[in-house]
């Protein structure tokens, strides 16, 4: 299947416990920011300072950015790349792959270090990756109600809309 | 693949403007972008070479309204129009509701015009993606020009139409947009085809560059109702 084609969704409770891992690698890392972006450019969540930028035409741009360094990556033989560093003067991002459906990106200035980042995030990775992943299952198994369709019977809602 | 967010009440989608280079994909965003509302739209970001070609892609996100109390945010992107940009190109593919498909109406380019949907159409079958399942327009560009081919041959060339095989599918559905026209029918032959919509416009003045955005996100939330 391709990477990040199909649908998902999550519950108050998977997305309750992302924030906290997210927030506690925050805490640790002296990190200013972390936001999930899926791969197709749609922004997942926010954790930390809110950011200063549009966060739209971020997240569309972290997925165009990783999805074509996979191409690099394939180029020259490896199978992808599944982290990246982009150095600032003053800010700098970490991103990395998350299931291979998922990106995250940590925004960071220098209250602290790539090194720590980098140390930090590992674990982070690991239970994200987790999280994600039986998400991903329970979704492919079919045993997740699917979430209530707030269109269904909106036809003529969406007609008006469009007159 | 669209995505319902329920914390901040938004339905984000996603459309692409597909078609050869130079046929007026971007020039369809620009439009946009300078007719809607600043509140309603996000910024246009542009991924090209020094002289405007689309390197990467063109991105614009639009607020068209809300439907039971939610945003529905569409994210309009356009492909790099030459063929030999095909891997990104593909890329911007990932996740798509909606095509538009964008061809240029002059006579000399109806060779691009088949070769980038045929490409259209490979790139999407790679994805595992069905064009004749899910939301595609056809827009006919340039039509103010004079060498701009008749609509008729455009369409036979472009959009002839898929084959319907499902049996309660095959029955006349007019064409909402053309009056005397269908989208579905039985052709001669007995076989029954089915056709993506089709609008002319000239994107340039904005002719038809509404028309066409409003089919296409009217189709893709008729999708998930």
């Amino acid at each position: 299947m391709p990477v990040g084609a199909a649908s998902w969704s999550f519950t108050e409770d998977d997305y309750g416990a992302i924030l906290r891992s997210l927030q506690q690698f925050l805490y640790d890392s002296n990190a200013r920011s972390a936001l999930l972006v899926d791969r197709s450019g749609q922004l997942v969540a926010t954790v930390g300072e809110p950011p200063q930028f549009d966060p739209t035409a971020f997240a569309t741009l972290t997925a165009a950015d990783f999805s074509a360094n996979d191409q690099l990556a394939r180029l020259i033989g490896e199978t992808e790349f599944n982290s990246l560093f982009h150095q600032g003067e003053q800010e700098s991002m970490y991103l990395v792959d998350i299931a291979r459906r998922v990106i995250l990106v940590i925004l960071f200035d220098n209250r602290t270090t790539l090194g720590l980042v980098r140390l930090k995030v590992k674990h982070t990775v690991e239970e994200l990756t987790r999280q994600f992943a039986a998400m991903f299952e329970r979704g492919r198994g079919g045993e997740q109600a699917s979430p209530p369709n707030i269109l269904a019977g909106a036809e003529d809602e969406i007609d008006r809309l469009f007159q | 693949m669209s995505m319902i967010n329920y914390a901040s009440r938004e339905i984000n989608c996603k459309i692409v403007y597909y078609g050869p280079g130079l046929g007026g994909k971007t020039t369809n965003l620009e439009h946009v972008y300078g007719r809607v509302q600043p509140n309603t739209r996000g910024k246009l970001i542009s991924l090209a070479t020094e002289t405007e070609r689309t390197l990467f892609f063109d991105f614009l996100p639009v607020d068209l309204g809300t439907i039971r109390g939610f945003k529905t945010r569409f994210h309009l992107y356009t492909v790099p129009g030459q063929v030999y940009y095909n891997a990104s190109r593909k890329l911007i593919l990932k996740g798509v509701d909606g095509i538009v498909f964008v061809a240029d109406s002059q006579l000399e380019r109806m060779e691009a015009n088949l070769e980038a949907m045929q490409n259209l159409y490979d790139n999407m079958q790679e994805y595992g993606y069905d064009l004749t399942t899910m939301p595609f327009v056809v827009q006919y560009n340039k039509r103010d020009l004079p060498n701009a081919a008749q609509v008729g041959e455009l369409q036979t060339a472009l959009n002839p139409g898929w084959e319907v095989r499902e049996p309660q599918k095959q029955r006349v559905a007019p064409d909402p947009y053309h009056a005397g026209e269908n989208l579905i029918e039985q052709i001669p032959s007995g076989e029954w085809v089915e056709r993506a919509p089709y609008f002319e416009a000239v994107a340039v003045t904005g002719e038809g560059v509404f028309d066409t955005l409003k089919a296409v996100s009217k189709f893709v939330l008729k999708t998930l109702a």
